[in-house]
């Protein structure tokens, strides 16, 4: 369509498509490399380096960094996932109910903590739960703490997740199984949620990213030395050391475990569309 | 015919402002095969699922066995253990494996043992023919296979009525006779069976009685040879003559729609 030659298409710029196309591209790239070339340019390369990159401060924070506080942050995220997977599929389960007060209930509580930034809650389980249950420790102290914490945020995006995982599996599947005899409890246990578990494995695992990273608000309960998790960690050393080494090499320690975790999903997720063709 | 297995009696269900079943009275005795026919929406669907409850009727009664099963009070999943059905689309269950499907409601509904599940299991697959695939999972079978397969299972919750809605509809049309050779053999075993389908030859020489059904109303029941072979209404002709000539049908199909709506 761009041949000069037919006179049925008139030429209006005189530039073909794939020609203005090129030259779009080339400015794009133009305006990237200047952005770049200032930002270099006027940063203080030194004083950066000397801030975030003290050779002897990284070396000086292993073990440690990675047997304590990358261990703490996956203990926390574990628990509070475990709790927000249970709590998620009552949620879902609920809110998928023919008994409407189940499915206002969970509605509200899904409103609720979707629009509550995850830092009040932890706030708010580290003053209300010892205030509203005195004399009752939180078992398992500030494990405890976080995993009701995470797992109460979690919970809410979980049962979302679920919820749209156990539409997603065909109608039919609950007929079959209530033709059977199964009640619809038992067929929802048995036949529903396991279909609906392939559905949401993608989006579970990016759930699982956002509270590993939420995890740093453990800082908000006030957590002793040996319940430190990264965050705190590097802010601890950060401060100490007046450098800021320790929260470089934290961020990295994150992204050692979101980028692969990130990465996992994208897979099973291109594996699920695959198979589902 | 002592007590008739199925009773349906003055049977209505709307959806909605959707009148579907408009009056329906049926009774099916035990051990004979009716097969349901008629055009697409006449309500033979809702009819069948009416039957084991999927429907909840809006009006009228219906009996499996001698229970009410429109009465409030009764236990449905007890009287729908008794009640097998066979669907358009197989629905087996995609996570489990053959034999997963036929074990898992006969140890969660009826809370057989591993190993009676797993010999009931093996019996009513071969049985349909497919001891060889009791590994395989859903996914890897053919269509015809897929049905036997939910067959096999809704047998092995050993009902005592089997209800089938149009089985071999999504088939390819050389695995059709392996399912139709099923059921044959479960109307010559006695087994009471309630069929929806478009398979005439099947209905011609297994039905005890035809019933054809068009508007949410039952036109005209009885032998085979009678409804398929000299149909008393003009409704079931037309029907039939679409179904067996539908090249024919497409030149006929304004006068005969009108005609239709003039009855
Ligand atoms: N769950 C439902 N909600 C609303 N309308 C429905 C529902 N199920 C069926 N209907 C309506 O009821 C009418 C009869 O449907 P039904 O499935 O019983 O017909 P059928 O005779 O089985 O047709 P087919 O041969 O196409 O399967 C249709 O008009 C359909 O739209
Ligand atoms: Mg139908």
């Amino acid at each position: 369509m761009t041949d000069p030659g037919t006179p049925l298409q008139p030429r209006r710029t005189g530039l073909s498509r794939s020609r203005k196309r090129q030259i779009s591209r080339g400015a794009q790239y133009a305006v990237f490399a200047a952005v770049v070339i200032a930002l270099a340019v006027t940063a203080d390369w030194g004083r950066l380096k000397n801030q975030f990159f003290q050779w002897d401060l990284v070396k000086q924070m292993f073990p440690d960094v990675i047997t304590l506080a990358l261990k703490n942050t996956v203990l926390y995220t574990t628990f509070g996932f475990v709790v927000g997977l249970v709590l998620g599929i009552v949620l879902a389960l609920m809110r998928l109910s023919s008994v409407g007060p189940y499915r206002w209930v969970a509605g509200l509580y899904i409103e609720i903590f979707r629009g509550l930034p995850a830092l009040l809650i932890f706030i708010f389980v580290g003053v209300a739960v010892p205030l509203a249950f005195p004399g009752t420790e939180i078992p398992g102290g500030t494990y405890g703490k976080v995993a009701i914490a995470l797992g109460t945020v979690g919970a809410a995006y979980m049962a979302e997740t679920f919820r749209a995982g156990i539409q997603a599996v065909p109608k039919g599947q609950m007929e079959a199984a209530r033709s059977l005899g199964f009640s619809h409890a038992r067929a929802m246990v048995s036949i529903v949620v396991p279909q609906a578990f392939r559905i949401i494995v993608p989006p579970l695992t990016n759930e699982l990213v956002t509270l590993f990273k939420d995890s740093s608000l453990v800082l908000f309960l006030g957590v002793t030395l040996e319940e430190r998790e990264l965050s705190k960690y590097g802010r601890d050393l950060a401060s100490e050391t007046a450098n800021s080494t320790p929260i470089l090499v934290a961020g990295l320690c994150y992204l050692l475990v979101t980028i692969p975790l990130g990465f996992l999903a994208r897979r099973l997720e291109d594996k699920r569309k695959g198979a589902d063709k | 015919m002592s007590t008739p297995e199925i009773r349906v009696q003055d049977l209505h269900k709307s959806f909605g402002d959707n009148q579907v079943l408009k009056g329906i009275d049926l009774e099916i005795g035990q051990g004979e095969v009716v097969c349901v026919i008629g055009p697409s929406g006449s309500g033979k669907s809702t009819l069948l699922r009416c039957v084991n409850l999927l429907e909840e009727p809006t009006a009228g009664r219906v009996f499996v066995g001698g229970t009410e099963i429109t009465d409030p009070d009764v236990d449905i999943d007890a009287v729908r253990r008794r009640i097998g059905m066979v669907f358009q689309q197989f629905n087996l269950f995609p996570h489990l494996s053959v034999t997963g499907n036929l074990t898992l409601p006969q140890r969660r509904v009826l809370g057989r043992s591993k190993d009676d599940a797993a010999r009931i299991a093996a019996e009513n697959l071969s049985r349909v023919g497919l001891a060889e695939k009791a590994d395989a999972f859903p996914a890897s079978l053919s269509g015809g296979q897929q049905q036997r397969v939910a067959i096999a299972r809704a047998l092995a919750m050993g009902p005592d009525v089997m209800l089938f809605d149009e089985p071999t509809s999504a088939l390819d049309p050389e695995l059709v006779g392996d399912v139709l050779a099923v059921m044959r053999m479960l109307a010559d075993e006695g087994m009471t069976m309630m069929v929806v389908t478009h398979e005439m030859s099947f209905a011609r020489e297994v039905a005890d009685r035809v019933v054809f059904m068009d508007g949410g109303v039952i036109v005209e029941e009885g032998a085979p040879a009678q409804v398929i072979g000299r149909p008393a209404h003009a409704r079931t002709r037309h029907f039939l003559s679409r179904l067996l000539d539908p090249a024919m049908a497409d030149v006929e199909e304004e006068t005969a729609d009108t005609e239709d709506t003039r009855e």
